[in-house]
């Protein structure tokens, strides 16, 4: 009989059992707690994030090394091929979750609802985001989609005295629950197609049978092609898929904002990435069409709609929307080509810097706004925030960052991202739709610069501010310091990101293409 | 024959539920309705040779989870659906739309899903083959699962469970 | 003998009723009970298939959607109490506080 769980399973899957282990933890200790000893809870969780992070790192050390390394190694009879993909996207899920935890700690006690379930639930969602980067099996991948998202939708509804709060919760579910539903009979009639549950295997007989159709595709293919892709729309919230993510942002506590508009909408990233470029890469032709209708209708329908929005958390849901829109054009350009072209690369790392300076970016302007909560006023409309540069100078400062960031200003490291996506865009030769994207870009300045238009202009409400938190005061630091820093010294960041596709070694991504 | 023959009586009681289930008006009865769907979708995999599953499906679906869907809708005292304008803009909207879909659905399947015909019992699904792949194939998907219930029991103590502070007034609204 | 695309048709039409459900449906447990139809038509379509291809891994996967059914109702019917409690109806209608 063959070893079936070996040292490989154990290492690979290392992070995976720390941050279970830290949430169960967490939820022992919980009971133990005072209720101003709460704290605690977040420092535990805290720890857990930094121990599944050198978790990480082991892993990166002894088997993402050397030429070769980039293909990753095999776990769990196939089901989990942790890679270089899935290794970029394990530290973007704990740097969101770790910042995310930072900016919690303060509003969940202005909230009165500091219970140790709130990272226990943060900290198994990981997990689950950690099964979608790294699953190559449709049956971990859904069982981690699900993971992510039903513990997603109760802490969307934690605070359970605020009714936006169990709305936005049950518009989440119901949307969310809905489009489970369609992703898994997309994924029933790729089994039927191809016999397998395995995306290698997927992908391999899909090659084989567009070879034997003379590259057309098999109808049921496109059924479940399509019905695949609706499932990953709705999840990355692209329009006309949308609907939920306006209402589960706004009313989700502030912090579960940040958390969800960077980290849980990453794990969507690296799902979609996942199945339909490494699985499904056969269909690329047939689904090149979608994507195209669907990044413009996203940009269009969001950035209009971002225009009228007087609640921050909405008006910041709609940006998260559109930029959704600008990484479907990296998908484009990446679709488009054959993987040998460089489009294919710059598209690809494109998505791939953009989710990592999306992280920080938005995060710290939900920070801004996690911190303009108080006592009295949930300070989350866009008066809230007027004269915000009178009263509290530092973070006017920083939220201006973020926000030129968000607008993609040159010396910040929201550039970066889009820059490689136009870049890929015109190596692909999609002129119209660059020359669109920029133009749309440009329009987005428009809505970012009301808030800071409100926030440097106009005269402060007399309202007094909390002093921040040290948690706060460290996300913060962190958030702006990175915005910055990737801006003005972005080699080091796209090494990474080249690192993570193998590009500077002698197997680089394409070796799983075949 | 008896395979065709138990197949379309099975599949037209579990067609004629999932209607039901749309045009009853009182959550009660969608929710019997949706007990028949289940029962006879069991009697489908048996067919097929689904044993196992054809089991799991009666105890743990019919019986565990709509049990609970007829405890909330019992605890709630929910009453008569009502139609609101909204309602009738989907269902003007939403039948033709997703009739289209339907035929669309099966004339594709029917087209192009090939010529394979199924066995009565095409594939015994007993609870060790079953069993064999659940740790051995698929570990590690079936060790999330256990995580995946934990989430589901801290997610209906956190929303549902504890008594909400009384001396907390309720939040402000916007 | 029974063609496999007639199981498939009955998975089609089960999972197209729940869509449909989810659509025109008003009470919140009735909407959630049309997702419950949706993925009884997966499962039905995916021990068809496993029966096509001898494959055992098709019904594995219908014990995965199970778990996942189960936990989201047990989620979902809590967040349904949770709204009952701060706003006594279960008409998705009402639930407007949030504009769409």
């Amino acid at each position: 009989m063959a070893q079936y769980f070996t040292g490989t399973d154990y290492l690979l899957s290392l992070p995976v059992v720390l941050l279970t282990l830290f949430a169960l933890g967490i939820l022992l200790i919980d009971l133990m707690l005072p209720k101003q000893l709460k704290w605690v809870n977040a420092v535990t969780a805290f720890a857990g994030v930094l121990f599944a992070t050198a978790g990480v790192w082991r892993i990166q050390a002894v088997y993402a090394k050397g030429a070769g390394g980039y293909l990753g190694r095999f776990a769990f009879m196939q089901s989990m091929l942790v890679d270089r993909f899935a290794i970029y996207f394990f530290y973007l899920f704990l740097a969101g979750t770790a910042l995310a935890i930072l900016i919690s700690v303060r509003y969940l006690e202005i909230e009165n609802e500091h219970h140790g379930e709130f990272y226990a639930l943060m900290l198994l969602s990981v997990v689950g985001m950690m099964c979608m980067a790294a699953g190559y099996d449709i049956v971990l991948i859904f069982i981690g989609l699900e993971l992510m998202a039903i513990s997603t939708y109760v802490l969307v509804g934690f605070l359970r005295r605020d009714r936006r709060s169990n709305e936005a919760a049950l518009k989440y579910l119901l949307l969310g629950a809905f489009s489970s539903g369609i992703f898994a009979y997309g994924l029933s009639l790729f089994y039927g197609l191809t016999g397998s549950t395995n995306l290698r295997a997927i992908g391999n007989a899909l090659q084989h049978q567009m070879m034997v159709r003379n590259g057309h595709a098999d109808p049921v293919a496109v059924l479940a092609l399509i019905t695949t892709a609706t499932g990953l729309l709705f999840k990355i919230a692209a329009v006309p898929f949308h609907q939920w993510a306006p209402d589960a942002y706004e009313g989700a506590p502030t912090s579960i904002t940040g958390f969800m508009s960077v980290a849980v909408k990453a794990a969507a990233w690296a799902m979609l990435l996942r199945i339909l470029v490494f699985g499904l890469y056969p269909l690329r032709s047939v689904y090149l069409p979608l994507i195209i209708f669907v990044s413009i209708a996203t940009m269009t329908g969001a950035n209009l709609a971002a225009l009228t929005q007087n609640n921050l958390k909405r008006l910041l849901a709609y940006s998260s929307i559109a930029h959704v829109g600008y990484m479907l054009l990296g998908l484009v350009a990446l679709a488009s080509v054959d993987y040998t072209q460089p489009a294919f690369y710059d598209g690809f790392k494109g998505i791939l810097l953009y989710l990592m300076v999306y992280t920080f970016m938005n995060l710290g302007a939900f920070a801004v706004i996690t911190s303009l909560r108080n006592r009295e006023v949930i300070g989350d409309e866009i008066d809230d925030i007027a004269g915000l540069y009178f009263r509290a100078p530092t973070e006017a400062i920083m939220m201006l960052i973020f926000l030129l960031s968000l607008a993609g200003i040159p010396p910040l490291a929201g550039f970066y991202g889009k820059y490689f996506i136009f870049l890929s865009l015109i190596e692909s030769k999609h002129y119209v739709l660059a020359s669109l994207a920029v133009l749309y870009a440009v329009f987005g300045l428009y809505y970012y610069m009301r808030i800071a238009n409100s926030m440097l202009m106009r005269e402060p409400l007399e309202k007094e501010l909390l002093p921040l938190s040290w948690g706060m005061r460290a996300a913060l630091g962190v958030t702006a310091v990175a915005t910055v820093f990737i801006g003005i010294f972005p080699n080091w960041f796209i090494e990474a990101v080249n690192w993570s596709l193998g590009l500077t070694q002698a197997t680089p991504i394409a070796g799983l293409m075949k | 024959m008896l395979h065709l023959a138990l197949f379309t009586i099975f599949g037209a009681v579990a067609v004629a539920g999932a209607v039901n289930l749309l045009v009853q008006r009182h959550p009660i009865n969608s929710a019997l309705s949706l007990i028949a769907v289940m029962a006879s979708l069991s009697v489908e995999y048996l067919l097929l040779g689904a044993e196992f599953v054809a089991a799991v499906q009666v105890i743990v679906y019919a019986g565990a989870i709509m049990v609970l869907f007829v405890f909330v809708i019992m605890l709630l005292n929910a009453g008569e659906e009502e139609l609101t304008r909204g309602s009738r803009v989907a269902i003007l909207v939403g039948i033709p739309g997703v009739l289209i879909g339907a035929v669309l659905i099966a004339w594709t399947l029917v087209q192009h899903s090939g010529t394979g015909e199924v066995a009565i019992g095409a594939l015994p699904g007993r609870p060790e083959t079953i069993g064999w792949l659940l740790f051995h194939d698929f570990l590690l998907p079936f060790e999330v699962t256990s995580i995946l219930v934990l989430i589901a029991i801290m997610g209906a103590v956190v929303l549902a469970g504890r008594p909400v502070p009384t001396s907390q007034q309720p939040r402000k609204e916007a | 003998m029974v063609p496999l695309s007639y199981y498939l048709v009955l998975s089609g039409i089960l999972f197209t009723c729940g869509v449909l459900g989810f659509l025109i449906k008003r009470n919140i447990i009735t909407i959630f009970m049309s997702i419950e139809l949706m993925l009884n038509g997966v499962n039905l379509s995916f021990v068809a298939f496993a029966a096509h291809w001898q494959a055992l891994s098709g019904q594995v996967f219908v014990f995965f959607v199970m778990v996942v059914a189960a936990a989201e109702t047990a989620v979902g019917l809590a967040i349904i109490i949770a709204v009952f409690r701060t706003r006594a109806t279960l008409n998705v209608d009402h639930v407007n506080l949030l504009k769409l």
